[in-house]
């Protein structure tokens, strides 16, 4: 069982859009939706829900107004400026507290419970293209990446129960926690960018990350022909850095309206972008059925 | 076989999926439903619910905590993460990988890789 | 006046929104602020390319077990919530990156045998170009956590006539760190069916903060009208449009600044910058 990460580092170069197609040319595979700030697969991939369950990212504190005597322990202690307000205003701002406890633990009256946060939801549906997992974070929630976590778990535990070879993961832009979360234990990790000096900039950092964890890359330049100078410099940058070059895909109007239709591109068209996906998605499955590239 | 030294009976931990010596191993280290922990003898087991299985980062380490609390010195798992290696190394256990099946096959297999002779 | 420049999906425009915003404040001789909150990919150099000023380093506290006085009566790892100290065997592990800085085993050590100590996360720059006062955070690759990156970066910001918080990505605890204590946020979209679904996300979060918003739209084109009946249902104003052209993509690609080349884009940005100044 391989599983397959795709992230960018820098935002919007077309991680999603990717992902879709090469569902579609996968076969059978596991889908994860790992972008659970900003979630889209599921808007091309349509899948029909299984089941949903909460997500418990932490706890939260909660100060019970009835034993509280207002001494003002509680707002002296936290280092997140999370608990304000006085006598029977005080209470916890639950966007700024971190779960830590510490209001808890030193309240003289006993006055904080800690209790499970709900951050958000995660799903179990099935699609065309296989199983998918995915969730949604409420707005302004946290623990993303132990999210991301869990639902990298679930994908495996559903490849290893249902005999599928692959999972394809949708990974988030950046290089914090939840993109940590999305590429740990990963077979390879697939950069997609864009041929512009923020796309190089974000490259290397998210290539820096790929290497410190020792996970193998490749990288996939995404409307290459708006700068033919930089796509190079990508490609060139990547060599130097051990990650395979995966290819180039053009721009394409396509690849908007196969959005727009909620299909993957590779099922709206067969030229322009389309067949340089598909020459991508060639290289991908060959670099991990052969064992590929190690940085 | 187990060895007995004097009074001191070494417990070795096998992560499981159930509470039974005939229940699948469960190959997660940090987030198996529960340990099996056997002591002198196969037959003589006690299973150790593991709380920590739905925690989020940091089960590895509670649950390394949890065995070397009940005085173990070995665990068997099928892959354990590196936060967790580090937590049973400081408390002395040895942990090794790899191993699946049943619980009573995964000790069977270590008693005969380590049998003394 | 503080404004944050956010959006739910990533490659939206908001670099290019705050970076042109910044340029056309400066140049009509307003002291302006840029902070690129963007900890863990920032762009705004790219196009502002700042003077660097000066570098730090940012730390974050975290705990320190002096062995000596440690009976490892086993409290602190009773009270870390993200088991980031562990008393174990005859030690105490320290797991530094699980460590959120909260305290709590300094305070609850009986013996006062835990002190705090900085551990670097990552570099805060600031520098100055045409009237723009510049300040980035970076963190360091490999570190997972934004927020107190972005706090120490919000610390070291001066007050100013416009102070322009260039946000990063998303919807989560990073953002919602960054346009805290913003009197106003832009959020940036494209008219696309995953910028569309993302502007949703990103509306329900800001309206969490309670922060007034406004949407720009940026490559604005022919697809444009969901988005506009979005921010008609949600009763949000559009704050400005930004046309779709190649030539602005191309711009972009060598890191030149939109308001450089095109003076359509220039006259935009100048209105978009008077309109927020003009609102309450």
């Amino acid at each position: 069982m391989k599983q397959i990460v795709i992230i960018s580092g820098k935002g919007g170069t077309g991680k999603t859009s990717l992902v879709a197609s090469f569902a579609a040319l996968a076969g059978t595979s596991v889908l994860a939706d790992c972008d659970v700030d900003a979630a889209d697969l599921h808007l091309v991939v349509k899948p029909s829900p299984v089941s949903s369950h909460e997500f418990i990212g932490g706890k939260v504190a909660v100060i019970d107004g009835e034993r509280c005597t207002d001494c003002g322990t509680c707002t002296d202690l936290c280092r997140f400026d999370a608990i304000a307000g006085e006598s029977e205003e005080r209470a916890v701002d639950s966007i700024a507290c971190e779960g830590c406890g510490v209001c808890a633990w030193f309240c003289p009256g006993q006055a904080i419970d800690l209790v499970d946060a709900v951050e958000g939801e995660w799903y179990l549906s099935k699609t065309r293209f296989g199983p998918m997992v995915h969730a949604r974070l409420n707005p302004a929630g946290e623990n993303s990446g132990k999210l991301v976590s869990l639902l990298r778990a679930e994908a495996r535990s559903i490849a290893d129960t249902r005999k599928i070879d692959t999972v394809l993961i949708d990974g988030s832009p950046g290089i914090g926690c939840p993109v940590i979360a999305s590429i740990t234990g990963a077979d390879l990790v697939l950069v997609v960018t864009e041929p512009t000096l923020s796309g190089l900039h974000d490259f290397e950092r998210v290539i820096g990350l790929t290497r410190h964890f020792a996970i193998p890359s490749m990288v996939v330049v995404n409307k290459y022909d708006i700068n033919e100078a930089n796509t190079r410099r990508v490609e060139e940058l990547a060599t130097r850095l051990g990650t395979g070059v995966a290819g180039r895909v053009r721009f394409d109007p396509a690849v908007t309206e196969a959005q727009v239709e909620g299909a993957p591109l590779v099922e709206h068209s067969s030229n322009g972008a389309a067949s340089d996906v598909v020459d991508v998605w060639k290289r991908v499955r060959w670099t991990l059925s052969e064992g590929g590239f190690v940085t | 076989m187990i060895e007995e030294k004097g009074s001191y009976v070494m417990k070795i931990a096998v992560s499981s999926t159930g509470p039974s010596l005939d229940a699948h191993m469960d190959e997660r280290f940090g987030r198996c439903p529960c340990f099996v922990v056997a002591s002198a003898g196969e037959s003589d087991f006690e299973p150790v619910d593991n709380p920590c299985a739905t925690q989020g980062h940091g089960a590895g380490i509670q649950a390394a905590r949890l065995v070397a609390e009940h005085g173990v010195s070995v665990v068997l798992t099928g892959r354990c993460g590196p936060k967790a290696s580090d937590t049973l190394a400081a408390a002395g256990v040895l942990v090794v990988t790899g191993y699946g099946g049943t619980v009573r096959e995964a000790l069977e297999k270590y008693n005969a890789e380590n049998a003394s002779s | 006046m503080r404004i944050g420049i956010a959006s739910g999906k990533g490659g939206t425009g908001k670099t290019t929104v705050a970076t042109n915003l910044a340029r056309v404040a400066a140049r009509e001789e307003k002291r302006v602020v840029y902070l690129d909150c963007d900890v863990e990919e920032p762009n705004g150099q790219i196009f502002l390319e700042p003077e660097v000023k000066w570098r730090r380093p940012v730390t974050v506290p975290v705990p320190e077990v002096d062995e000596e006085l440690c009976d490892l009566c086993g409290q602190c790892g009773d009270i870390c919530g993200f088991s980031a100290i562990v008393p174990i065997g005859k030690k105490v592990l320290i797991f530094p990156q699980l460590c959120h800085s909260c305290g709590g085993c300094r305070l609850v050590c009986p013996l006062d045998a835990i002190a705090e100590i900085p551990r670097e996360v990552a570099t805060l720059t600031a520098g100055e170009v045409d009237g723009v006062e510049y300040f980035q955070g970076l963190l360091k690759i490999g570190e997972a956590m934004s927020p107190p990156v972005i706090r120490a970066l919000k610390a070291v910001a001066p007050q100013a006539e416009l102070v322009i918080v260039d946000a990063p990505p998303g919807t989560s605890c990073p953002v919602v760190e960054a346009v805290r204590g913003c009197d106003k946020v832009l959020l940036v979209t494209e008219p696309t069916p995953f910028g569309l679904h993302d502007l949703e996300l990103a509306l329900d979060t800001i309206g969490c903060l309670g922060i007034p918003c406004e949407v720009v739209i940026n490559r604005a084109g022919l697809n444009g009208e969901a988005t506009r009946e979005l921010c008609r249902s949600r009763t949000v104003e559009i704050a400005a449009e930004l046309p779709d052209r190649r030539s602005i993509a191309e711009a972009y690609s060598r890191g030149e600044m939109a308001v450089d080349v095109d003076p359509d884009f220039r006259d935009r940005f100048v209105a978009l910058l008077h309109r927020i100044e003009d609102q309450p």
